[in-house]
């Protein structure tokens, strides 16, 4: 067990480090931070001061080991920008994306999953194709251009719904329905894969035989059976809410760490950009660790082999 | 045998039962006007191929007919209701109490998440009153009851803990829970070993005494028929053949298709061997192989698959190797093929060093050895045409492709297909057409070994006693090498020119067929002999003439 354990953590330091390396690579090669920073009529001295005040002067194996020093040691540095801490920028915003992240992952579950059991139980027949053409629907329609369509709709139309800020259940409608929809359409198609497979297992029958009620073998003898699959799209799917967040908060103008991202990018400020990739890889990380830990509780077989 | 209890009036009446199958279906009906009865405390054998309805007649007393199938027709009588018409609630409160099953793969009907003990439970919780507590002192009861070592270990593991036996067990605990009036068995032993059916049968036997439980049993064994039958109705096609009692039915079979049947059944007859064998095309000294598992409380476990395993199989020669799973047979097949690597010993073939070959010497010694494997379901690629199939092997050991193509037309014709087979594709064919198509690729490269590992044990009786036939004349064309791997020591007995008895990683004895059957020295191999089902009606002298 402990094995198990010392595997998977020296396996996550090394994706975090693959990370933050890919995260400074790609910064510093994307053009040059203080021009983007100052604008390109800034005057040479002025640029030379501030390449000094950030250390960008130094070589570059200097600036990375130093920049990975600080990753490890959680000090993310300063904002370019507003010279604010960058944990304390990314903090602020990060209530906001994890409300709207979670709201959206529990309306997926909500409806992607019982969609899923229902068409895997009516196999073939009108409620399956409804469901599936819904599922389509879900995940093959760009997020953006759905969040427009509801604003056009609920917003300028119907105006029922406020089109863009925070603060009440209303503004967390839109933007988490809109976030939802494709991981909603993913977990209905998976959930139905998983059960088509479970539903005919012989013990699926020999519960009948033992005269078992129906709904009572759907949710306890099938479902815990169909989960595995189920929690790895859930696991893989939490990448998709993070890069959706992106978009969805750009739409509807909502101040989470995806704007935070989408607005240091284009300005540059290499400290939060790269305390953000950090956060979020660390996220991703967990999930897939908590998944793996599903995994052992919910089949007994995986527990073993863990042990 | 124990006596039939007293009976008033059948227990289970089938009047005209008829299951439809959908449009498209090669026949309209897979069950078609059947009636027989089943009386209390009777075992009743439903005996039937692949196809002959006999699985579905016991699902439709079960209402578990698969949804796609349209409604039966007929009528089921049981206790003053016909099990056909029943509602959804009233089937509930008859299924498990009143009615029960237990099915083919054991550990497969399980549910791998619970432990075994909830499972049983379950009956109780939803059938009964009971409090928890009272629940498991009567599981605890029913492991006693069907003889399962340490119960309260058992009410405590996982299904994948537990061998197939003990599944099977747990199974008949769970059906005989509540004392139902009807058990229905589905092959309930066709997939355990021989020794295991042999206690599963007698405990079914006895349960059938202390309980009076009438019992459906399908199965497509004679030999299991024999053992345990009352009476027994033979199916073909969805229609019943012939029904009398068991004594009238094996020993003075009335329809054409029971005496096919009959014939057809292997015995434990041993063939006399071959004058003249060849050189010898295997080799095999010391082979040893460990695997490390993993055992129910979590610590790490060796074992020894292969203890230092010595072989040899002459040109010619069929050498089979029995035992029962987890005995290393398989494990052995699959070193001497390097499938899996031997940790120790050597393999020669054809006198040429095997183990030890890589890279582009490794591919061309493989041509030597080829395997036949169990499921010809499974070992065709269901996108080549067959002739590709069989081709496919001597072209890419060099043969030119005209060559290669009317190699596999011969092949196709010697294991006695049309040669128009060679275009068509594996699902256009049975199971036995299918084992034939593998037997033809596997000689396609002229080999000096070839293994057969349970090759004949997923067919019908009499399709499995055509391969055998077919494989005994190809080697006699071709003088290849057997190695020919069962449990079934009926099988064996009829192909093999040699046996090797494996337990736990070792051959315990080997010798002649017939001299090893007459005279077993070691009390595994008499235990092994004891349990083929249906011996004492076999060894009768009126028995067993051709029809």
């Amino acid at each position: 067990m402990t094995r198990f354990w010392l595997i998977k953590l020296v396996r996550t330091v090394i994706t975090l480090w693959f990370v933050v390396t890919f995260a400074f690579i790609v910064l510093r090669t994307s053009g040059d931070p203080v021009v983007a920073l100052l604008g390109a009529d800034a005057m040479p001295d002025e640029i030379e001061h501030f390449r000094e005040l950030w250390g960008l002067d130094r070589s570059l194996f200097a600036q990375y080991v130093s920049y990975v020093g600080q990753m490890a040691t959680g000090q993310f540095g300063n904002s370019l920008r507003d010279s604010r801490p960058v944990l304390e920028i990314i903090l602020e915003r990060l209530p906001a994306t994890a409300q709207l992240g979670l709201a959206a992952f529990i309306i997926a579950a909500i409806i992607g999953i019982p969609a899923g059991i229902v068409a895997a139980l009516r196999r073939g027949r009108l409620t399956d194709r409804i469901v599936m053409v819904f599922a389509v629907f879900g995940f093959a329609l760009p997020n953006f251009f759905l969040g427009i369509l509801l604003i056009l709709l609920f917003s300028l139309y119907l105006q029922i719904l406020p089109s863009s800020g925070t603060g009440t259940f209303l503004h967390l409608l839109m933007p988490s329905v809109t976030l939802a929809t494709f991981t909603a359409g993913t977990l209905a198609r998976f959930t139905r894969s998983a059960m088509l497979e479970v539903l005919e297992k012989p013990y699926m029958r020999a519960a009948s035989a033992r005269g078992v009620p129906f709904w009572q073998r759907v949710l306890f003898h099938a479902l815990p059976n169909a989960a595995i699959p189920i929690v790895t799209v859930i696991g893989l799917n939490l990448g998709q809410l993070v890069a959706g967040a992106i978009v969805i908060e750009s739409v509807f103008a909502w101040p989470g760490i995806g704007r935070l991202l989408v607005v240091a990018v284009s300005q540059r400020d290499l400290a939060v950009v790269q305390g953000l990739v950090l956060v979020i890889a660390v996220t991703m990380v967990l999930a897939n660790l908590i998944v793996d830990l599903l995994y052992g509780l919910l089949d007994p077989r995986i527990r073993e082999g863990a042990k | 045998m124990t006596d039939p209890i007293p009976q008033t009036g059948p227990l289970i009446d089938i009047r005209h039962l008829s299951v439809p199958l959908p449009r498209g279906a090669d026949r309209p009906f897979a069950v078609e006007d059947l009636s027989l009865t089943l009386n209390r405390g009777e075992i009743l054998c439903v005996v039937g191929e692949t196809g002959s309805g006999k699985s579905l007649t016991a699902l439709s007393l079960m209402g578990l007919l698969p949804t796609n199938l349209p409604r039966p027709q007929g009528e089921i009588m049981f206790e003053g209701r016909d099990l056909l018409r029943l509602s959804r609630s009233e089937r509930l409160r008859l299924s498990g109490r009143r009615l029960a099953m237990v099915f083919q793969e054991p550990i497969a009907a399980l549910n791998p998440i619970y432990r075994v003990g909830a499972q049983v439970s379950e009956v109780f919780r939803l059938h009964t009153d009971l409090k928890a507590a009272e629940i498991r002192e009567k599981v605890i009861e029913l492991f006693r009851e069907v003889r399962l070592p340490d119960p309260e270990a058992i009410l405590r593991a996982y299904p994948h803990q537990l061998s197939g036996g003990q599944c099977q067990r747990v199974m008949i605990a769970t059906a005989l829970a509540l004392d139902p009036a009807l058990l229905i068995a589905d092959e309930p032993t066709t997939a355990l070993d021989v020794t295991t059916q042999a206690q599963i049968l007698k405990l079914m036997l006895d349960l059938r005494s202390t309980h009076g439980t009438g019992i459906l049993f399908i199965t497509h064994d004679f030999g299991v028929v024999a053992e345990i039958a009352d009476r027994v109705a033979v199916m073909r096609h969805g229609k019943l053949v012939e029904i009398g009692t068991r004594d009238a039915v094996l020993n003075d079979p009335q329809a054409d298709y029971t005496r096919q049947l009959i014939a057809a059944v292997p015995r434990l007859a041993p063939k006399t061997t071959a004058a003249v064998l060849g050189e010898p095309v295997l080799r095999a000294e010391g082979l040893t192989k460990t695997y490390k598992t993993r055992t129910l409380i979590g610590a790490s476990r060796e074992v020894a698959a292969l203890k230092g395993v010595d072989v040899t199989l002459r040109r010619g020669e069929t050498l089979g190797l029995v035992g029962e799973s987890g005995s290393g047979k398989s494990t052995l097949a699959q070193c001497v093929i390097r499938l899996v690597e031997p940790d120790g010993g050597e393999v020669v073939i054809d006198n040429g060093a095997f183990t030890g070959l890589t890279g582009s010497a490794l591919r061309h010694a493989r041509r030597k050895v080829q395997i036949v494997f169990q499921d010809p379901y499974t070992a065709l690629d269901p996108r080549h045409a067959v002739g590709d199939a069989i081709a496919e092997g001597p072209i890419i050991h060099g043969l030119p492709r005209e060559e290669a193509k009317a190699r596999a037309l011969d092949l196709i014709e010697a294991v006695g297909l049309e040669r128009s087979a060679a275009r068509r594709f594996p699902h256009e064919f049975s199971g036995g057409q299918r084992q034939r198509i593998c037997i033809a690729r596997a000689l396609a490269v002229q080999p000096d070994l070839l293994i057969a590992d349970e090759s004949v044990s997923a067919l019908d009786v009499s399709v499995q006693a055509q391969i055998l036939e077919l494989l005994a004349q190809m080697q006699k064309d071709l003088q290849f090498g057997l190695l020919f791997i069962t449990h079934d020591l009926r099988v064996a007995s009829r192909i093999c020119d040699r046996i090797a008895v494996m337990q736990r990683g070792v051959i315990v004895e080997q010798g002649p067929a017939a001299e090893l059957f007459a005279n077993p020295r070691e009390p595994y191999t008499r235990e092994l002999l004891s349990a083929v089902p249906g011996r004492d009606w076999q060894d009768r002298p009126s028995q067993g003439q051709q029809p």
